[in-house]
Formats: C-alpha cells, sequence, structure tokens
C-alpha cells in the first residue's frame, strides 16, 4: 500500500507493507541511506531517527503506525536546534573511527539535548548507553556532546 | 608509460610506487573526480594534480575505522609539500599495481611508510623541475611549501596547478636520487588531523559497503544451516516465491575450499538458499517460510561444554613441545616454590557494527564487479575469481568504507557469497546479513586453555616456566587460523627455562583473526600468570616483572638478533616503568576499599604497551574499570595523534569487551543469536584513559591492535588487587569473581 511519510520536512510515499520498518523504508525505498542497519532488534541504536523530535529505534517501528508524525534523520539533523552545533563538535573532537554508528549516536544526542540543555556527564551517560561503538568511541561522544552543550564533559 | 595530448585543462600529472616498492610515474589525463577510474589504467597513481592546483590522493588501502584512508595520504602529502586543506582523498582501485591492497595484523603503517614518503618525494621532485625549467634555474636551488615552488633568490612562486602540465611531461625521478625530508622538517605528519570522512559521516553521506546504490539493485540474504557447510535436504522455495517483493529464490549447492582450508580463505562458499526481493526486508521476511532443513550431523559433539572437558583432560597428559629453553623439569624439580594454574579464554565473536555484506553486478564482459566493504580487497578479487573461475581481469573490486573490521573482513565470504549470487542472478544484487547471520557466520576467536606451572627459586626469581596449551586444529595438524599460537610469551622468555607445549582438538567450527589475534588471549593468561609469581614471590608485580627484565636486556645487548618475533625486552621495559609513573602505583595501597589496580605489559604488532588499570569491584562481584593509564612505544613519530589515541582508547574499551563475551556452541551452531547476547562495552562502562606515547629511536609502527592486549591482564589483576579474587576464566562476571573469592 502507497504510504505518505513527513521526512525532515519533506512529504515522501512508498509503496510498501504497513508492518515494515521505517528502516528499511527509509533505506531501501527513500534512497536516505544515512540511518544505520545494526541489529534490527533495537539492541544497539545506529537505527535511531526521531519521530515528533523523540529519539525511536527506526528497525522497530512499522511504518503503518507513523502516520502523519515528523521524521527527521541525519540526513536533516542539520535543521534540529542542536543539529549544527552536534555536527561541529563530532568534527573537532574527531568523534567516529569507523563512523558506522554516529548517525544513531548524533540522533540520540540531539534529542537529550532538546530535553536537557546542560547534561552532566552522569545523564550523557544514561542517555547514550543504548547506543553501541564497536570502535569504543565513547570518550569522544562524551566530550562532543559537552562542547556542543557548552558544558565541561 | 603513456603521455598522450589532450585538452590542457584536464591534464593532470599521476604519481606512484609501482608493485613491488620500484617507483614508477605513470601519467594520467583525467579531471578531479575521474581519479579512481582513469587510475585503473595507468600505471602505480597515486597523485593527481588538478589545474587549479587541487590535489587528490588516492588511498590503497581499506579504511575499517583504523584511520589509514587519512594517513597514507598524509604521508605523501607530507613529502610532496602539498597544502592539506586542498586534498581530497579518494580510494584506489583495486590492482596489482598497489601490492596487496590489505589491512589486518597492524602492518598498515609500518609497511608503507617508506613507500608513501617515496610517492610524495617524486611527486614534489617531477614539479620542482618543472619550476626549475620554466624559471630557467636549478632545481635544487628551489624550496616548495604548501602547494607552492618557490624560487628564494627571486621570491617567485609556482602553484602546483600551474606546474602539473609541465611536470607531467617530466621523465620520473630515480628513486635512489630522491631525498626524503628529515622528519624534523614535518609539518603535517606528527599534527593532528580529523578524519577525512568525517564530515560525510555526521551527514549521513553513504559512504559504507551497505549503502552502495546501483541502477537496477535488488536485495538478498543468503540463507545458511547453522552448523557451517551443512548440505541443504530440503526447502520450500515455492512459498518463498510467493512472498510480496519476492523476485528470485534459488538453492546454492556451495563449493567446498580444499581440505582443511576455510571458505572466505580459499577458494568456494557455503551451501544455501539465495532470496532476492525489491527490498532487503521483503528478502528477510520471505526467508521465514523456507522452512529450510539441513543435515546437520557434522556438527555433532562439536559444543563448548564437550571442547572444556576434552582440554582440561588432554592438560593432564604433556603436548607436542613447540619450544624450549634449558631443562624445566629439573629446574621445577628443584623449585623452592611451585605455582601451578589452568587458564581458560573462550571463543569470541567479531560484531563489527555493519554486518558483513557486498554488493555486486556482473558485467557485460561475463565477469562481476564488486562493491566491498572488506579488510582484503587483493584477496577478495582473486577468491572471486577463482571461485567463479574468471579470469582475475573479469572480476573489478570497489573498495567502499567498512563499518568496523576486527578481523572479520579478513575472510572474504560475504563477497564471495555476493558475486555468486549476482552472477546466478544476472542482475545487480546487494547482500547483507542478518545480524543474525553475522553472529551465526563468523571466524570466531578459537578458546584457548593453558596449563602452567613455573617454580620460583630461592631469590624469588623464575627458574622455570612451563605452558602447556590445548586449542583447534582443522586439518588434524596445524592450528586453525587466528589461534592455538603458543609461541614464548614474556614470563617464558624471561624465565630460567622454559618449555612450551601444544595439544590440538579437532573443531568444524570457523575460526579466524580477531583483532591482536592469539595475543587477545595469551596476554590473558600469561600477564595473569605472572602477577601470581609476583604475588607467590612476595614481590610488587612491575618490580618482579622489571627484576627479571633486567638480566633478559643484559643478553639482548650481547646478541642482537635475539628475540623470535623481534620482541625487544629493552623496548618493554621502559613503556612498564613509566605506566608505573603515571599511574601513581606506588601508591596504590591509598585506594579505597574495593578498589585496586592492575598491570599487565604486551609485545603485539611490533608495539610495546604497558597499562594499569584501577578497577572497583563491588561486594556481588560487579566491577568497573575506572581509569586506565596506558603507555605505548611505537616507533619515533605518532604520525597522527588524534587518530592515534582513538585507536588506543578504542582498544581498551574493546578489551573491556573482550572481558565480558563469550560464544558457546552446541553441536556445531552458535548459541548466541544478536546483541542482547553480548555484554559489550558501551559508554557508562568506558573508563577514563590516559595515553603516552614514549618516542623511541625506531621506525613508526601500527597502532590497531597492540595496546588491546595488555588491557585484559590489568583489569584480571586489578580485580585481584581490588577483591582478592583470582580469575583464570573469562568472561570474567560476577559469578566468577564470587566463587574465586571462595577458593583464593
Amino acid at each position: 500500500m502507497a504510504i505518505t511519510l513527513r521526512v525532515n520536512g519533506r512529504g515522501l510515499t512508498a509503496e510498501v507493507p504497513p508492518e515494515m520498518p521505517l528502516l528499511w523504508v527509509l533505506r531501501d525505498e527513500l534512497g536516505l541511506k544515512g540511518t544505520k542497519f545494526g541489529c534490527g532488534v533495537g539492541a544497539c541504536g545506529a537505527c535511531t531517527v526521531h519521530i515528533d523530535g523523540e529519539a525511536t529505534r527506526a528497525c522497530r517501528t512499522p511504518v503503518g503506525t507513523i502516520g502523519a508524525r515528523e521524521i527527521t534523520t541525519i540526513e536533516g539533523l542539520h535543521a534540529h536546534p542542536n543539529g549544527q552545533a552536534l555536527q561541529a563538535a563530532w568534527v573537532a573532537h574527531d568523534v567516529p573511527q569507523c563512523g558506522y554508528c554516529q548517525a544513531g549516536q548524533m540522533m540520540t544526542a540531539a534529542a537529550l539535548l532538546k530535553d536537557k540543555a546542560k547534561p552532566t556527564r552522569e545523564e550523557i551517560e544514561g542517555a547514550m548507553a543504548g547506543n553501541l561503538c564497536r570502535c569504543g568511541c565513547y570518550d569522544r561522544i562524551q566530550a562532543a556532546i559537552g562542547s556542543a552543550a557548552g558544558v565541561e564533559a | 608509460m603513456d603521455v598522450t595530448t589532450i585538452d590542457r585543462r584536464r591534464l593532470i600529472l599521476s604519481i606512484g610506487a609501482a608493485a613491488g616498492g620500484g617507483l614508477a610515474l605513470g601519467y594520467g589525463f583525467f579531471t578531479p573526480g575521474e581519479a579512481a577510474a582513469a587510475a585503473s589504467g595507468a600505471i602505480g597513481d597515486y597523485v593527481v594534480v588538478a589545474p587549479d592546483g587541487a590535489v587528490i590522493l588516492l588511498a590503497k588501502s581499506p579504511e575499517i575505522g583504523q584511520g589509514v584512508k587519512t594517513l597514507l595520504p598524509m604521508i605523501i602529502a607530507e613529502e610532496m609539500d602539498a597544502d592539506w586543506s586542498r586534498v581530497r582523498i579518494e580510494f584506489a582501485p583495486v590492482d596489482a599495481k598497489y601490492g596487496d591492497q590489505s589491512v589486518g595484523g597492524s602492518t598498515t603503517t609500518p609497511e608503507n611508510y617508506e613507500p608513501m614518503r617515496k610517492v610524495g618525494a617524486a611527486a614534489r621532485a617531477v614539479l620542482v623541475q618543472a619550476a626549475a625549467e620554466r624559471w630557467g634555474v636549478p632545481a635544487a636551488s628551489l624550496k616548495t611549501a604548501r602547494g607552492e615552488v618557490i624560487d628564494p633568490a627571486s621570491g617567485r612562486r609556482l602553484g602546483y596547478g600551474e606546474l602539473a602540465a609541465a611536470a607531467a611531461k617530466l621523465p620520473p625521478p630515480e628513486p635512489a636520487k630522491l631525498v626524503l625530508k628529515s622528519p624534523k622538517d614535518f609539518t603535517l605528519l606528527g599534527t593532528d588531523q580529523v578524519g577525512v570522512d568525517t564530515p560525510a559521516v555526521v551527514h549521513g553521506e553513504p559512504i559504507f559497503g551497505i549503502d552502495t546504490e546501483l541502477p537496477g539493485l535488488e536485495y538478498a540474504v543468503y540463507v545458511k544451516s547453522p552448523v557451517p557447510g551443512a548440505k541443504l535436504v530440503s526447502a520450500d522455495l515455492d512459498a518463498v516465491r510467493r512472498q510480496p517483493g519476492v523476485t528470485q529464490v534459488f538453492a546454492l549447492d556451495g563449493l567446498a575450499p580444499p581440505a582443511g582450508q576455510q571458505v572466505g580463505l580459499a577458494p568456494g562458499y557455503a551451501p544455501g538458499v539465495a532470496i532476492i526481493a525489491r527490498n532487503w526486508w521483503l528478502a528477510n521476511e520471505a526467508r521465514k517460510v523456507l522452512n529450510a532443513r539441513w543435515d546437520e550431523s557434522i556438527g555433532a559433539g562439536h559444543s563448548t561444554d564437550v571442547y572444556d572437558a576434552q582440554a582440561r583432560e588432554i592438560l593432564k597428559g604433556s603436548g607436542k613441545v613447540v619450544s624450549q629453553h634449558g631443562d624445566v623439569d629439573a629446574s621445577l624439580a628443584g623449585a623452592s616454590k611451585r605455582v601451578q594454574a589452568v587458564y581458560h579464554a573462550p571463543f569470541l565473536a567479531h560484531l563489527s557494527l555493519e554486518p558483513q555484506n557486498c554488493t555486486a553486478r556482473p558485467t557485460a564482459d561475463g565477469g562481476v564487479e564488486l562493491f566491498a566493504p572488506t579488510q582484503v580487497a587483493t584477496d577478495t578479487r582473486e577468491l572471486t575469481a577463482k571461485t567463479l573461475n574468471l579470469p582475475l581481469d573479469k572480476v573489478v573490486v570497489h573498495i567502499r568504507r567498512s563499518g568496523g573490521g576486527f578481523g572479520r573482513r579478513l575472510m572474504a565470504d560475504a563477497p564471495v557469497e555476493a558475486a555468486v549470487i549476482a552472477m546466478k542472478a544476472q542482475k545487480p544484487v546487494k547482500l547483507v546479513w542478518a545480524r543474525e547471520d553475522d553472529v551465526a557466520h563468523d571466524y570466531y576467536r578459537p578458546a584457548l586453555w593453558i596449563a602452567l606451572d613455573a617454580g620460583l627459586d630461592a631469590k624469588g626469581h623464575v627458574s622455570a616456566y612451563r605452558s602447556h596449551g590445548v586449542s583447534f586444529t582443522r586439518d588434524g595438524t596445524k592450528p586453525t587460523t587466528g589461534g592455538g599460537v603458543f609461541q614464548d610469551a614474556v614470563p617464558g622468555l624471561l624465565a630460567g627455562s622454559a618449555r612450551t607445549e601444544q595439544s590440538l582438538m579437532p573443531t568444524i567450527i570457523p575460526t579466524g583473526w580477531l583483532r591482536a589475534p592469539a595475543s587477545n588471549a595469551l596476554s590473558f593468561v600469561h600477564e595473569g600468570f605472572w602477577d601470581e609469581l609476583a604475588h607467590a614471590a612476595g614481590q610488587d608485580p612491575i618490580a618482579f616483572r622489571l627484576a627479571h627484565m633486567r638480566a633478559r636486556i643484559a643478553a639482548e645487548a650481547e646478541n642482537s638478533e635475539e628475540g623470535e618475533p623481534k620482541l625487544k625486552i629493552s623496548r618493554l621495559a621502559p613503556v612498564l616503568e613509566l605506566v608505573a609513573q603515571r599511574s601513581g602505583w606506588a601508591n596504590r595501597q591509598s585506594l579505597p576499599h574495593g578498589v585496586g589496580m592492575g598491570v599487565g605489559c604486551y609485545f603485539s604488532h611490533r608495539g610495546y604497551f604497558a597499562e594499569v588499570a584501577q578497577v572497583r569491584v563491588s561486594q556481588d562481584g560487579d566491577w568497573r574499570v575506572e581509569k586506565v593509564w596506558v603507555v605505548g612505544d611505537v616507533g619515533s613519530i605518532i604520525l597522527n595523534p588524534l587518530g592515534a589515541r582513538a585507536q588506543v582508547a578504542g582498544s581498551v574499551v574493546e578489551g573491556i569487551s573482550h572481558l565480558r563475551c563469550a560464544v558457546e556452541f552446541k553441536d556445531g551452531c552458535t548459541v548466541p543469536t544478536n546483541f542482547p547476547d553480548f555484554d559489550l562495552s558501551r559508554m557508562p562502562d568506558a573508563p577514563q584513559i590516559d595515553i603516552h606515547f614514549l618516542i623511541t629511536d625506531h621506525p613508526p609502527t601500527g597502532l590497531g591492535e597492540p595496546a588491546l592486549p595488555p588491557v585484559i591482564p590489568a583489569v584480571v589483576n586489578a580485580v585481584y588487587a581490588a577483591s582478592g579474587a583470582r580469575v583464570r576464566e573469562l568472561p570474567l562476571t560476577a559469578d566468577r569473581i564470587k566463587a574465586a573469592l571462595k577458593t583464593t
């Protein structure tokens, strides 16, 4: 069936079953490959997007359940209130090693900073604990979020 | 060498190092952005200078997060005096002229540092020569800086872009006459440089293997038996065909590799069922109705509990002697004190975050083109050609960025599968393994069991060190890939006498190299036992090690060839001394109750690392690494300190994951299925990390691996210091710590 989604401020339509996870609609149908597949069970956070501003696992979100809610992906992060600050901090700290988890990390970080402009170290740890980085960039992620938020990391 | 006259605006200069280490210059004519494509028809291209002065440098080696796509071009740019802010980097095509395009074993830096310097110096030489001819002055009188040739006498300057056309017509410089910079004149190497793909990563650009897009692309899963290599008995292919979006379904018999070898390392591929659909999720959903039955009889008895019982039985006897010095039996018999222990490290999985995948497209000439996130681009090409019985020139491999490697992508299994499926389907196909496929079909770090028996003499020195290790074999004679390497480790090397024995058990479990292979398990065993010996001798673990090292350093000085893996204790002792200072080791008694410090030091992959871990252990046996101090010696220069520190910090975090994970098998089937079955390090588990490089007068070496092995024993030894629990089996679980508290 044809499903219309609001993605990064645009209306996009895909001919897909409603139970198909948002992740695969984004990647294979809409050509937005920034959102990554890691596990398919919501355990690694690589597929994190925002739905109405809330960090959400796209691999566990049937596309038919989204309706008119606004989806933001890494490709639209620059338009998020914290997006450009996070992107600049990520580059300044050279956070990525392989880089594969970073879209999910940054989307989680952006949602955190929207809720809590000046998070503590522990709050950052708590918010980011669901995002797996197999290269072990955690110290730089922590530092970059601190920089973007203007707090000591 | 071809020199063709074409539109001057498209004229560029390309320079490279020929296969075999010699230098060659190749001249090609293409616009920036076409570099990679055009270079496949040129000779050894690495450097492209556009008329506007922009420089394209080709990175010959795959990028898996270790930073070589940034580092190798930095080395060229340094010697070339290119303006780094105007350099763009592309992967080189996969071609014999670039030599072996693989990354593993932390070899990329040591093997490419000098050749890439020469590439840069050759580029600089012809640009300078072109300017000299333009100005009518001797080349030797000219200087270069930031993409310009400068005539100090007149103050004249010419940008590299203005010289590229003329430089392209000059004969290549003789390699022997190339002058390399003195490292003290480096302006780029030794400075922090952000990864070249970092900006693309933070904008979500599709740069990874799994992001490959092609016209008409379809998506595939390849369903295999949970028991490696098991044949398909029956499957409901028709039911799958009826599923929405499915375009093709076919069973493949597979191609067995030569006896004793593994798919992915030798020609061949596993039997299975390919399901192709218009998107990947539909293909993966369709497998639910496949109802495949496999002949899994070959897996019977290949279970971790069976292996464990078997190994412990074998350890009661002797193994094949693989190395020895002195009379161990006599020294053990005459020892003042005897210490014995059995250590065990389990199977581990790689779990790179980007699952195994590859995109393949049949070509018009009957060949195949691969877009591969791989560590072994050259092998991928060769194994694909051999498996499909194609001439090598009909297989084209494009290197795509990998979302992690850790040794998993040293195996070309997924690329070969993708090629086979695309050729059979005769359409472009992206094969993506589900995470469950990735966990079930890994090449696991093989488990090992080691019995240790050491003697201390009256002075508290290790007079005898016997180790008997049990691991696995596939062909009945050689240890299986990635393990069973029971080489002399430091304690044995430093003991008055030592004997290393090896026993091997047959396995069908695929095994492979996991980041710091062999060392990641042997460091735990030997450095853990070394700690036990120090305590048995009533000595400070660091002072105990250093005392033994000093005697060995004297012997090294007499015989410079000593140390089979080129281990120099004279380089290991200083990093150990320095980490003791930096960590405040001498004051560790003042740590709070339940907090302890432990040390590990290890030489692997040409790097010397000593690490101290500070660990808090609760009464329930829960543990957390609070801080790790790292001191490493990887030679005379840290080429990109920003990248280097990332590798070290990542190694520490990954070592902590090694401590927390294990893979079990039941009758040949992998028991864990997905990330929830692995206690991998998350942000709250990551310690504070203090990193220091000891600069020494040795050629620079790699950092992908050597910082990993020492952290594992450092944590285990810190748990002992904090709690009194001596843990000799991994994973380091709270239950094991509590059990050890009862027995130690």
